[in-house]
């Protein structure tokens, strides 16, 4: 049995560099907010509130304490969940938040399961068929998909598919018949309309999420891809390979069931990495889709000055993006005893 | 003929006669290696293409970029006078495209100049001191890393306000962490060596050692991961042009160009798509470039 102290301190100092990491996001996001531009009393109480009205406003929000105080009331707001209110909606932030997140969630599934599903095999492909026409085009196509601005390509994939060859629904989550039909259960329409049992609706809601989704999972892929290549690479080239080859297993079998076999750990922190970074790369991909996520959320509350709704939705990407992050980590140290 | 054998006779000497020879002489094999990377040297070739076209604009453009004629707005490909048609206001595509090139290497230049800087400070320092420095400036490092990019440059412009300038601070305060990783790491390694620690027996001071002997042997890899990240820091700006945080109309940025295109995308798909391809082009030629580059000066990290 291995002593319990190395893991107790392992947490620890896991659990430290996670506070610390999170008490730094929040730092630049309480920074941004007050070095904006915008007053934020004036932005409440409006123009022509009252020199009291206003006094009163100033002193509710704590803006008449020192800055550390104020820092502190921001971390304890956004501990219990409270990002404020919106100030286009007048509703809290957060409840909004919760509301268009399952849309970015199903979006950036999505996408991460076509790139892993296309994504690996393409990847162990070119590694086994090294410097071959394969191995050409995969290089080709992880080079674009580096190249390529997300939305243009986006705007392109509409124009071909939707517009002109007609293969599948227009921007929006669903068609306009079919808006608010199933019961939202978990906010991701595609599971809501399956517990509904209303096929329809699936259908349509598939139609429109296909394009987006393989957008994000053609980005995706190109990273997971090019990572699958050089894991395999370097095991093919190991000397256990050549022992299994010498001792006649078959090629499949040295592929599928030694090489592969040593690169999953590390494939599963490449697939957290490239989910993180789908749900960041939702952004332009939800404006161009009038995709009701976070990503335009964000934009949206960004064009208007909702300052609450802006911090707001950075926190929480930014604290999923955190988690992600820590979550690869950990699962590379549990998984590869070698680090840990 | 007979010069320029001399020249590469000279360049190619296994006997150096003095530094600027030793150097010029690795400088020009590594060009060699270089030249044989197709592919880089295609890189290279429409990067060169896009400076000169960013150079002589006014010269080659055949229309002024902010004229407007809404007689002859969204004209298709091929038009009379407009080889790739005009926009809604009826402003010559191809000569937006063209006056957009400066700003797209003005932002490039811009942020390829800040954000390695600024890691290179903050590296070279953490790893130098050592200690607690090292401690709370990686901590801060590691706090800027653990960011989705985008979604903080965003909220950085939107504290700013938009604007090109603002818009390169913002990818610049997003971009330094990496290059002071690989700065810092460059510096614990030279930081041991022997002849660090000659010279400080001659009695030289940090601020010495770090700017001229640190400094020099950490540049070469913060260039190569520059040119890779290039491409990158395109795209993120092209992403706040279209977000309309970058660039300001009337600017003929390309992202706020597809931003503007984006309305006719199904009637008139060209206004969206020449900017587009534009932006294609020159990020891959990045790309390309940093791939060859990075095989000749950091052989190490090469895909095999």
């Amino acid at each position: 049995m291995a002593p319990l102290a190395p893991w107790i301190k392992g947490t620890l100092l896991t659990l430290g560099s996670i506070a610390v990491t999170m008490l730094g996001l929040l730092f630049i996001t309480f920074i941004i907010g007050r070095v904006m531009p915008i007053d934020p009393v004036l932005a409440i109480v409006g123009e022509r509130a009252s020199q009291s009205t206003y006094d009163a406003v100033y002193l509710e929000l704590g803006l008449d304490k020192p800055l550390l105080v104020q820092f502190f009331y921001y971390i304890w707001d956004v501990i219990r969940g409270d990002f404020g209110t919106s100030l286009l909606n007048a509703r809290p932030v957060s409840e909004d938040i919760a509301r268009v997140f399952p849309a970015t969630l199903e979006l950036a599934t999505l996408g991460v399961i076509v790139g892993i599903v296309l994504g690996i095999p393409l990847g162990v492909v070119a590694a086994v068929r090294k410097g071959s026409w394969i191995d050409q085009i995969a290089r080709v196509i992880a080079l674009v998909g580096y190249s390529m601005p997300i939305f243009w390509l986006g705007l392109m994939g509409l124009l071909i598919f939707y517009g002109i060859l007609g293969w599948v629904g227009g921007p929006g989550r669903v068609g306009i018949f079919y808006v608010d039909v199933v019961p939202s259960v978990t906010g991701m329409i595609l599971i809501d309309s399956l517990i509904d049992g209303n096929w329809d609706v699936f259908k349509d809601a598939f139609s429109h999420i296909v394009l987006p989704a393989s957008l994000l999972g053609y980005y995706s892929l190109a990273y997971i891809s090019r990572m699958t290549r050089s894991f395999m690479l370097e095991q093919l080239s190991a000397e256990y390979v050549t022992t299994a080859r010498v001792k006649g297993m078959s090629e499949w079998n040295v592929i599928w069931k030694h090489a592969f076999k040593n690169i999953r750990v590390q494939l599963i922190t490449v697939i957290a990495l490239s989910y993180a970074n789908l749900l960041e790369g939702s952004v332009l991909t939800e404006i161009i889709f009038s995709w009701p996520g976070i990503g335009s959320y964000i934009t949206t509350a960004l064009l208007s000055a909702d300052m609450n709704a802006v911090l707001g939705g950075t926190v929480v990407v930014g604290l999923i993006f955190i988690l992600l992050n820590i979550f690869s980590d950990l699962l590379y140290k549990v998984f590869d005893p070698r680090a840990r | 003929m007979s010069d320029t054998t001399s020249w590469r006779g000279w360049l190619l000497s296994d006997t150096p006669t003095s530094r600027r020879h030793a150097k010029l002489s690795a400088l020009y094999q590594g060009w060699l290696s270089f030249r044989s990377n197709t592919m880089a040297m295609f890189g290279l070739g429409i990067l060169v293409t896009l400076i000169l076209i960013a150079l002589a604009a006014p010269l080659l453009a055949p229309h002024d970029p902010f004229v407007q004629n809404l007689g002859n707005r969204l004209a298709p490909l091929g038009t009379e006078g407009h080889v790739l048609g005009t926009d809604s206001l009826g402003r010559d595509i191809l000569s937006r495209l063209i006056y957009g090139s400066r700003i797209t290497l003005y932002i490039v230049a811009l942020v390829a100049l800040i954000a390695p800087i600024a890691g290179l400070l903050v590296g070279t320092v953490s790893g130098y001191a050592g200690g607690w420095i090292d401690v709370v400036l990686m901590r801060i490092t590691d706090i800027f890393l653990a960011f989705p990019r985008l979604v903080l440059a965003l909220a950085f412009v939107a504290a700013l306000g938009a604007g090109i300038e603002n818009a390169v601070l913002a990818i610049s305060l997003t971009a330094w962490p990496p290059y002071a990783r690989i700065a810092r790491a460059e510096t614990l390694t030279i930081r041991s060596s022997d002849y660090i620690a000659a010279i400080r027996l001659q009695g030289a001071g940090a601020l010495r050692i770090i700017t001229r002997h640190i400094w020099p042997l950490c540049i070469s890899s913060l260039i190569v991961r520059v040119t890779l990240d290039m491409a990158g820091i395109i795209l993120a700006a092209a992403g706040l042009g279209f977000l309309g945080l970058g660039a300001q109309p009337p600017s003929p940025e390309w992202g706020a160009m597809i931003s503007e295109g984006r309305r006719f995308i199904l009637d008139h798909w060209w206004v969206a798509t020449m900017p587009g391809l534009a932006i294609f082009t020159v990020s891959l030629a990045f790309n390309l470039l940093g791939d060859g580059l990075r095989d000749v000066l950091d052989p190490k990290s090469s895909e095999k």
